[in-house]
């Protein structure tokens, strides 16, 4: 294995079992909390899914941008790099609207403990979205450059992972609501 | 690569891994001296209680608690990780793998920085108002989770941002240690020839990452309900401090292994050079660690054993917490064997791995008492753990520490130490050791809890005090014993006898190159050709040795 290829994994290795660490967390403490699934009744349901299915469309134009680079076309490559970042900001900008929307609801993170976990974890999520923006946008702008190489496979690698987190919170934190008292 | 390289290149921004190597080692001994200054200040105090303590002034229970935690906080995080994982790592295993520097150079730098900047923020925190953090070196919530309860704001904000950047730090310098065994070993090099301290940084390296997640998470998590009202740790939000525990112990006990792994290296780097014999059990050694290190993270809840998890969790986690003892007797005993019969010279590298372990089968034994529930229910808290705890870490840290210090000062300076005064050192600061920590069992087994401020204000351990008064003056021993040594260091690294290539004798790959290493280590790209300690091979006749590099 080439030694920057083990580099992203021993990265990601460590950003799992952060998240793991949260996710743990939450869900030894959602046990015996049966009220959190009334709680997580009012998150907005549509918004995280439409957020699941673009960033489920990202993690495919991640990886026809890698084939394209693969295949030494260059532009393809930049073309579905482009549209990664510009999937990401979608899902940036439906999840301040969600944000807003429920903070101008008193569904602030001091709520409760399931608001908590909701914040915290969505926003350490959000952050790296913001960071793989930056790494994606640094890539892209590199190729116009000629400078490639492996770039393009490591922020993919990375964009992949984002997208996999969002997978567990998806359900963890929207359509966990039954099993609690309606 | 001969061009002259600027001062901020060479010594300060330096990407070489020697140097890096030393800054990490110099700055681990700087905060093991404001570690070990600290302790002087609450264990004066609790010495004779209504007196002031000279340097520190009249110590009240605020200064107190931020002594004790900054104490603790330091010597785990400051000295221990820097010195053994991140000093010796840096310095030692490229030349041992015959490596021309680490797999990421930059990052490296990038990781000293940090760390660096780590030490900043921890100690900037005694200028802030309100004073550092003062929860204890865990940093259990609630204390720790309102700055209303122990009346540090900023100290305990800076304190978590001061733990996060020595991890990432350490996650940093982890991955290239990973990357750099994995890819960048000499021809000839296999897995099973590598020195054993080489495998003990790199399991150490991965317990480190696979456990340090959680706990960053908890800490995220106190931050916000320091910062935003959230409530994951506070009982009245329907939050659980009890959660904050099984996060940090899941990382705290893996921890001491992190401790652990790199001294055990270092052991069995010198044992056999100073003996002359081939390690003992090397493949087995190997085995045991790597079972250790997977059972180090199912033990983590022995230290709730009192604060409230299920009854029923007490039984299996007694159980794996005295199973994990086996691989590590495992070692031991195969030390040992390599010692037995062996042509010891007690070199001051080879006295303080021998302290080592003689001390450290104390903090061992005593800690079967600790892991089995029933005797920890009476034992939780007490002096009794505080003194175990510093037979183990105490060994591991200083003791294995200065014993690399010691062997691997030729190569790093070019000199050597003046045996003599190690030797003064070794013996000075062994006795004054026992002398500090020998009491503190009794004082335990008496009754007498942690974190008392003044223990003369409860009868039933007021009679003790004397004990408490003789451990203070050990450590005043100690500390001044660590003169001599500081200037032994730093006079040697100038003035010291011109040390050889291979000064010790020694079969493993560092040893053939100048000292110290120039840019690139080797003059010459070397080529392995055997396991990492031919002692004594039946065979050769003008000595008892044969390098790896080295062909009959
Ligand atoms: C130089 C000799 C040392 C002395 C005299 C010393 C003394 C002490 C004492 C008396 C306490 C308990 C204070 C209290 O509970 O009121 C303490 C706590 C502690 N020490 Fe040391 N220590 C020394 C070296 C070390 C080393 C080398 C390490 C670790 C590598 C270490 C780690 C700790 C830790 C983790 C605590 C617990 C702090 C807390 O309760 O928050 N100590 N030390
Ligand atoms: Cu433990």
């Amino acid at each position: 294995m080439p030694i920057w290829r083990l580099g992203i994994w021993w990265f990601l290795g460590s950003e799992i079992v952060i998240f793991g660490g949260l996710i743990v967390s939450y869900l030894l403490l959602r046990l015996h909390h049966p009220e959190w699934g009334s709680e997580a009744a009012h998150t907005l349901t549509w918004v995280g899914a439409t957020n699941t299915v673009v960033l489920l469309t990202s993690s495919l134009t991640v990886i026809l941008a890698h084939q394209g680079f693969e295949r030494g076309d260059l532009d393809r490559a930049r073309r579905f790099m482009g549209l990664t970042i510009l999937l990401g900001l979608v899902f940036l900008g439906f999840k301040s609207y969600e944000y807003s929307h429920e903070i101008r609801n008193g569904l602030v993170p001091a709520k409760s403990l399931f608001w908590s976990f909701y914040y915290l974890m969505t926003g350490l999520h959000g952050l790296h979205v913001i960071g793989g923006l930056v790494a994606n946008a640094v890539v892209f702008r590199g190729l116009g450059k000629g400078l490639n190489a492996r770039r393009v496979e490591s922020v993919g690698i990375y964009w992949h992972f984002v997208d996999v987190v969002w997978i567990y919170l998806f359900p963890l934190l929207y359509i966990a609501s039954s099993g609690g008292a309606k | 690569m001969d061009t002259k390289e600027s001062f901020l290149r060479k010594y300060v921004f330096s990407v070489d891994h020697k140097t890096i190597g030393l800054q990490y080692l110099i700055t681990g001994l700087v905060m093991a001296l404001v570690g070990g200054l600290f302790a002087y200040g609450f264990r004066s105090q609790l010495a004779w209680p209504n007196e002031p303590v000279l340097g520190f002034g009249q110590v009240d229970p605020d200064l107190y608690n931020s002594l004790v935690t900054m104490h603790g906080t330091i010597m785990v995080f400051w000295v221990a990780m820097p010195i053994l994982l991140s000093g010796f790592g840096n310095y030692v295993l490229p030349l041992m793998i015959g490596a021309k520097d680490m797999a990421f150079p930059r990052l490296n730098m990038m990781s000293y920085w940090t760390f660096f900047l780590s030490t900043v923020v921890l100690l900037s925190s005694f200028f802030f108002p309100g004073g550092p953090a003062k929860f204890g070196w865990t940093g259990y919530p609630p204390l720790s989770a309102q700055p209303g309860f122990s009346g540090v704001f900023w100290g305990g904000h800076l304190w978590i941002l001061a733990i996060a950047l020595e991890f990432a730090s350490m996650l940093m310098g982890g991955i290239n240690f990973l990357t750099t065994t994995l890819s960048l070993r000499a021809p000839g090099m296999s897995l099973f020839r590598m020195p054993i301290l080489v495998w003990m940084l790199d399991i150490a390296s991965i317990i480190f990452m696979f456990s340090v997640g959680p706990l960053i998470a908890g800490a995220f998590m106190l931050l916000a309900d320091r910062l935003f009202n959230t409530g994951f740790f506070l009982p009245a939000a329907g939050g659980d401090p009890l959660l904050f525990q099984h996060l940090f112990w899941f990382f705290g006990h893996p921890e001491v292994y992190v401790l652990l792994l790199p001294a055990l290296g270092i052991l069995a780097e010198i044992y056999p050079a100073f003996s002359r014999k081939p390690l003992f059990g090397y493949k087995m050694i190997i085995y045991a660690t790597i079972v250790a290190g997977a059972l180090s993270f199912i033990v983590w809840a022995h230290h709730q054993f009192i604060s409230g998890i299920d009854p029923r969790l007490a039984t299996p986690f007694s159980i794996t917490t005295i199973i994990i003892s086996v691989p590590f007797a495992i070692a031991v005993f195969s030390y040992i064997a390599t010692l037995w019969r062996g042509s010891i010279r007690l070199t001051a590298a080879m006295l303080f791995a021998l302290g080592m372990m003689a001390e450290f089968l104390i903090g061992g034994v005593t800690g079967i008492f600790n892991g089995s529930a029933a005797a920890d229910i009476y034992l939780h808290d007490t002096y009794f753990v505080l003194a175990h705890f510093h037979y183990t870490l105490f060994p591991i840290t200083v003791m294995a520490g200065l014993a690399g210090l010691y062997y691997w000062f030729p190569k790093m300076f070019g000199r050597h130490m003046n045996e003599f005064w190690g030797k003064v050192h070794f013996w000075t600061t062994t006795i004054s050791f026992n002398v500090v920590f020998l009491p503190l069992f009794a004082i335990g087994l008496a009754g007498h809890q942690r974190r008392i401020f003044d223990p003369s204000l409860f009868d039933y351990i007021a009679k003790y005090q004397y004990l408490h008064v003789i451990a203070t003056i050990g450590l005043i021993v100690m500390i001044i014993a660590q003169v001599p040594f500081l200037l032994n260091f730093f006079i040697s690294m100038r003035k010291g006898k011109v040390a050889e290539r291979n000064p010790w004798r020694a079969t493993t790959l560092e040893w053939v190159t100048p000292s110290p290493p120039g840019h690139g280590n080797f003059e010459t790209d070397p080529v392995v050709y055997r396991g990492p300690y031919d002692y004594s091979l039946p065979g050769l006749k003008d000595r008892d040795f044969i390098n790896q590099a080295e062909t009959l």
